[in-house]
């Protein structure tokens, strides 16, 4: 192993366009842009799906039949299906953020709706017979109540795509994947080790932002007392 | 008043849930629907707040259809409490309780008096206003559901098995809360039970309904126990009603016979004195306030605190027969201790002097 | 698809060792999964660093596990060995919690019961608990089972054949035909492991079966 710390010890790995901070940079940029899409489109889809219950059947199924998709296989479909409408490096980035978003989707899709599903019937019922309309029903209290398990969801995308977005190097993208490509081609095993750990250490760190964010967005309503707080943490470091 | 006209409710699989509900509750009266399960009480109950829309019939309150009435704008003028509460787990105590003031617009300094004040009135107290549901006991949490639902003040109140989450203590307390608060606020209530014995203790007027969603009888609880309509009330009011019964007897002035008294500090042969022949002799403060029995057999010396047999129930002169009754068999001396309302001793009765009151009432 | 007409033989070959190197894993992970998920279940102050720690081995990108796996095992780097080794990790990191948490979902009373009957705790484990599990276990199975799938044809890179060289075959010839054949191929293959694994939990567990009760 020692030619891995090797590898992490020395500055010039560091710096300059192709160096180690670049590639995070490039990295979380990547991870950032797939999880905003893939929140934008599966939060308010999960919302409604949890809140009306309607097209449950199919979107659960959708959801689940994606998780199924060798990720390789779409990634280099993509490119060569849509590279060539495309211009410049778009032509391998679009494709790869998409596949990333398909990837994050499930997750996040299923972490919303069940999220809504899991809140209290019979708080929703008081919300209701108190005289909250829909929306006021979905913004006061079944959002606040899900957003546990929503943020969940969110989590274990993040994890998700932050380890797969290595992929994108094999279509000749940046990112830390860079190092495990171009150390396999040139049988730098110090480089191909460093960027596992690098990706490794990536996700732990986003997942204790993860944590943080959660911690202060969520109501303590919904995770105090010694034994919930036990559970959620539980439930929160592991998903 | 809340009245049902012939409503019905079919479901589209065909299940018969309500037919031909005709009732009335009348203004700040605690009316209750008990029944067994399936028998369309809570149906019934969520017709009132539009929460069911009722298949043909109509539903009033004070003479308006509230078919006619937006949903939203109705139900934040009707105080709506369900079992366990259903409360808000992400929110405190006080936001819980202000969630009708805030829909309907009221001023911050408004809602935090009105929170202040209503935990007060149901027994909260203020330190738990920064809490949340899940760190309150199950009680405690039955107490907020009940403020959250009294919030803005509405005339009506709908209680959906608002105590059968909580053990059979709390729930005695809560009864008991729930009866002083109704005397002081006087709401037009309706309470869905299948607990019947929670509905003879709390209801003005009981409809007993049976599966398939037909009233079997709309009666005061004194009615039901005394004259059920039908076997199926008989059975569902179940046994004992004849005892249970006496409860509504009050108002009788009983025949009590005097009883010789002693106080605290007397002595052996001066309680020797009073008692004579008897096994048992009553202890009064010196208000006449009855304390305890002391057992003459067993007493050495001058009457001390520790000599006094507690535990006998005390009947007030006026009150139901059950309550004298009771007197009678819980004291050791098996003569039931009678006060008048400021507590003070009027005088002892025997099981079977009341039982003889009851027998000389007509039926 | 005549392309995939004329290949049958090859694809039916990477499917079989497509599917060997999903499912091996998938077993081998859940035998470890249940000891350390039963350890998490039954002390409580070691259930978060277990539970945590196998869940960490899942954010190790794949590609990454594949390269480094030669380097720990001392096999070759086109050895299937090091699939099975990585995809194991793999199960092991998604079963463990799984477990854990079906064993909670065990109602105490059931397990009072067998207790009181005189059932001695190592055969309360496998006549009790772990049946009464199996909704849960292999509700998690099935997910790691889908996972493996997708992940198994990430080693394309490194140029072990499995339906994931179909992928890399394509990409290298700019032909679309054997990155679709693969991809549905992948898809079915992950449809049959999932339907297996519920039919055999229904199997485990009559007593759920809708119908059952009197």
């Amino acid at each position: 192993m020692t030619f891995l710390w090797q590898w992490l010890g020395d500055p010039a790995n560091w710096v300059g366009p192709d160096g180690i901070w670049v590639r995070i940079g490039e990295h979380l940029v990547y991870s950032a842009i797939t999880l905003v899409l893939a929140a934008a489109l599966a939060i308010p889809l999960g919302l409604w799906v949890g809140h009306t219950g309607k097209a449950r059947r199919l979107v659960v199924n959708v959801a689940n039949g994606a998780r199924a998709l060798p990720t390789l296989g779409l990634l280099f479909l993509a490119v060569l299906v849509a590279g060539p409408l495309l211009p410049g490096d778009l032509a391998f980035a679009v494709p790869a953020i998409l596949v990333l978003v398909i990837l994050a989707i499930p997750p996040i899709l299923a972490g919303a709706y069940a999220g809504v599903e899991a809140v209290d019937r019979q708080a929703v019922d008081a919300a209701r017979g108190m005289g909250m309309v829909g929306h006021q029903v979905l913004l006061n209290v079944e959002l606040p109540c899900a957003l546990p398990l929503m943020l969940g969801g969110l989590r274990s995308a993040a994890l998700q795509v932050i380890a797969t977005a290595t992929l994108a190097a094999s279509v000749s993208l940046g990112g830390l994947g860079r190092f495990l490509i171009d150390g396999q081609a040139y049988r730098d095993y110090g480089q191909m080790a460093g960027g596992a750990v690098l990706v490794a250490a990536l996700a732990m760190v986003v997942d204790v932002v993860f944590v943080g964010f959660q911690r202060l967005v969520v109501s303590p309503g919904l995770t105090s007392s010694v034994v919930t707080r036990r559970g959620l943490r539980e439930h929160l470091s592991t998903n | 008043m809340i009245r049902f006209t012939d409503v019905t409710k079919t479901y589209p699989n065909g299940t018969q849930a309500i037919n031909g509900l005709s009732l009335t509750a009348p203004t700040g009266r605690i009316t209750v629907l008990v029944g067994p399960s399936g028998c369309g009480k809570t149906t019934s109950l969520r017709m009132i707040n539009r929460m069911i829309e009722p298949s043909t019939g109509t539903v009033q309150i004070d003479g308006r259809d509230v078919a006619e009435l937006g949903a939203a704008q109705l139900r934040r003028g009707i105080g709506y409490v369900i079992q366990s509460g259903g409360l808000f787990p992400h929110r405190t105590v006080a936001d819980n309780i202000a969630t009708v003031p805030r829909l309907l617009g009221w001023s911050r300094q408004q809602i935090a008096s009105r929170t202040a004040e209503l935990m007060e009135r149901v027994g909260l107290d203020h330190h738990l206003a920064r809490r949340y549901p899940n760190q309150l006991s199950g009680g405690q949490q039955q107490r907020v559901g009940v403020a959250r639902a009294l919030a803005a003040d509405p005339p009506v109140m709908l209680m959906d098995e608002p105590f059968s989450a909580v053990d059979p203590i709390v729930r005695e307390q809560l009864q008991d809360e729930f009866l002083r608060l109704q005397s002081e606020l006087g709401k037009t209530i309706v309470f869905v039970t299948h607990d019947i014995d929670e509905a003879i203790k709390l209801a003005d007027q009981v409809a007993v309904m049976r599966v398939g969603g037909t009233v079997a009888q709309f009666d005061t609880p004194a009615g039901l126990l005394r004259h059920p309509a039908d076997a199926f009330v008989a059975d569902f009011v179940g046994r004992d009603r004849g005892f249970r019964a006496l409860g509504f007897d009050s108002g009788i002035t009983i025949r009590t016979t005097p009883e010789p008294t002693i106080e605290v500090g007397a002595s052996l042969e001066q309680a020797r004195a009073v008692a004579g022949s008897a096994a048992w002799l009553l202890v009064v403060d010196s208000d006449q306030h009855p304390l305890g029995w002391l057992e003459m057999a067993e007493l050495s010396g001058a009457v001390q605190d520790a000599d006094l047999r507690l535990g006998g129930t005390l009947a007030v002169q006026g009150g139901s027969l059950r309550a004298a009754l009771d007197a009678a068999l819980s004291a050791p001396s098996k003569r039931g201790v009678v006060v008048d309302v400021d507590g003070q001793l009027v005088g002892t009765v025997s099981a079977q002097q009341v039982l003889a009151e009851a027998e000389r009432l007509p039926r | 698809m005549t392309w995939a007409l004329n290949h049958v033989e090859d694809i039916g070959g990477l499917l079989a060792s497509h599917a060997v190197l999903a499912a091996v894993p998938l077993l081998i992970g859940l035998l470890l999964a249940i000891p350390v998920g039963w350890l998490a279940h039954q002390q409580h102050w070691l259930r978060t660093p277990l539970v945590v720690g196998t869940g960490l081995l899942y954010t190790i990108p794949s590609l990454a596990m594949f390269i480094v796996m030669p380097l720990v095992l001392g096999t070759g780097i086109l050895d299937p060995l090091n699939v099975v080794v990585a995809l194991s990790i793999y199960t092991v990191a998604l079963l463990v919690r799984t477990v854990a948490d079906g064993l909670d979902a065990v109602p105490a009373q059931a397990l009072d019961a067998a207790t009181a009957m005189g059932i001695g705790t190592p055969r309360r484990f496998f006549t009790v608990e772990l049946p009464l599990a199996v909704p849960v276990i292999a509700a998690g199975l099935r997910v790691a089972a889908v996972s493996n799938v997708s992940i198994v044809s990430v080693a394309a890179l490194l140029g072990i054949p499995q339906l994931g060289s179909l992928f890399t075959d394509g990409f290298q010839r700019n032909f679309i035909d054997p990155i679709v054949v693969g991809i549905i191929a992948c898809l079915i293959l992950a449809l049959v492991f999932d339907s297996l694994i519920g039919l055999f939990s229904r199997w485990l567990t009559p007593w759920l079966r809708p119908g059952s009760a009197t």
